[in-house]
């Protein structure tokens, strides 16, 4: 059961301000961030691999992605 | 290398791009450009500004083809890589009045973070205490963005609102190409022109455009941000914008050493005062500006190319601020801060507390 964060539209940091707070807060498990732009997809991707989180999966999703990261 | 990243957003692809920058813009003072001001996204804009007559300072009068340059550099690197998305209505107003206190801010200063670095790099000492205000105002940013600050969601929109900057950009190039400069003369058709001071002086256009143009593109792809540099490293303890950073300052100094252009000292420093506190304060009121507005100037630019309609906002709120800047005195010169500097840097800030305390209500 995965958490899901709606960054759609927000720019940076928020992305990964929000990730960050949902990675503190779950500690582990799946999280899925929803993004807009390539750059908040690099950004997430690299802040969570930082935390070490894996990058699971990055789906294209209309006009933005999913980046699907985990901590086991 | 995953699939998720491109070799530009990589360590070695920021700080390639960051020395990139640094070495062009010690050629482009050499081909040109004034001293330690190679590139100055805030100086340029300005410059610009007067060149259309919305002020009308006689030494700093020049359509700056660079600016035009960082901009298509963008919208290419943003086509070519499918990353162009016309996007908008993120709380444009704010980002009007950041762009333009961002702007009073570092005109009090004499530079924008870009120009800091590089007067740091020619060995003017001055460029610390503005370095250590754009800290200073960043890490006040950052005590916002953990406090909930964000500027809201943009949506996605009709091309043609991110085109409006890039085409606005390239009306200034037709411009620059029907009215060009006419020796000894201060006007040009529609355009202004100086005889003397900064901007007299630059590179041939060509030069200036393609340059902009590299930079421009590489930038987009690198995501390069001197504001992003400092935040992330208080905010997330990130060093991959700033690593950048630096190695535009190192790549810069180097240049300057082999060029000889390179003159240590506080006095006399080009284009810049030596009053230390005023040089601070204009960066602090700039760093928060730029922190609130998620980008520097430069950066503003590049999503402005990539179809970021708030960001375009934010340009002419940089360019609307210039005018205001130099028409009511507030701009320094290398006498010192002009006659309202300090007030306006007060009232500046006190803009961006409003704005980083008020708008703190948790996203939807």
């Amino acid at each position: 059961m995965s958490t899901i964060v709606d960054a759609k539209g927000l720019s940076c940091p928020q992305p990964v301000l929000m990730t960050m707070n949902e990675i503190k807060k779950v500690k582990k498990g799946e999280i899925v961030i929803l993004v807009d732009t390539d750059t908040s997809k690099e950004n997430v991707s690299r802040a969570a691999m930082a935390q070490g989180w894996t990058v699971k999966g990055v789906e294209q999703e209309g006009t933005g992605y999913r980046v699907n990261i985990s901590k086991d | 290398m995953p699939k998720y990243v491109q070799f530009f957003s990589t360590r070695w692809g920021i700080i390639g791009v960051g020395a990139f920058i640094g070495v062009f813009a010690q050629l482009l003072q050499k081909w040109g450009n004034p001293a330690n001001m190679g590139i100055c996204v805030a100086c340029f804009e300005r410059d610009m500004a007067s060149a259309l007559g919305l002020h009308r300072a006689a030494v700093v009068q020049y359509m700056r083809p660079e600016i035009i340059g960082f901009v298509i550099g963008s919208l290419i690197a943003a086509y070519a890589f499918k990353e162009f998305r016309s996007r908008a209505g993120s709380a444009p107003i704010v980002r009007f009045i950041l762009g333009a206190f961002a702007m009073i801010g570092a005109l009090v200063f004499l530079g924008c973070p870009w120009r800091a670095a590089l007067r740091l790099a020619g060995g003017d000492w001055n460029a610390i205490f503005g370095l250590l205000g754009l800290i200073g105002g960043i890490w006040v940013g950052t005590l916002f963005l953990k406090g909930g600050y964000n500027l809201g969601r943009s949506q996605n929109t009709h091309a043609s609102v991110g085109w409006l900057l890039p085409l606005t950009m390239l009306g200034f190039l037709v411009l620059m190409l029907i009215f060009p400069q006419v020796q000894g003369q201060d006007k040009s058709g529609v355009l202004f022109y100086s005889l003397k001071g900064p901007g007299s002086m630059h590179a041939p256009l060509l030069v200036s455009l393609i340059m902009g143009l590299i930079i421009g593109f590489l930038a987009q792809r690198s995501r390069f941000c001197t504001m992003g540099a400092i935040r992330d490293i208080i905010l997330f303890k990130q060093a991959h914008l700033l690593s950048g950073f630096i190695a535009l300052v190192v790549a810069a100094f180097i240049t300057n050493l082999i060029l000889g252009q390179f003159n240590p000292g506080f006095a006399k420093q080009p284009v810049a005062h030596t009053m230390g506190l005023w040089n601070f304060g204009g960066m602090v009121l700039a760093g928060l500006a730029f922190c609130l507005a998620e980008g520097c100037p430069g950066r503003q630019l590049f999503l402005a190319g990539e179809g970021d309609g708030d960001s375009a906002v934010f340009v002419f709120g940089m360019i609307t601020g210039a005018g205001i800047a130099h028409n009511f005195g507030l701009a320094s010169s290398p006498d010192g801060v002009g006659p309202y500097g300090i007030p306006a840097v007060i009232i500046g800030l006190l803009a961006c507390l409003f704005i980083g305390f008020t708008m703190r209500k948790q996203v939807a």
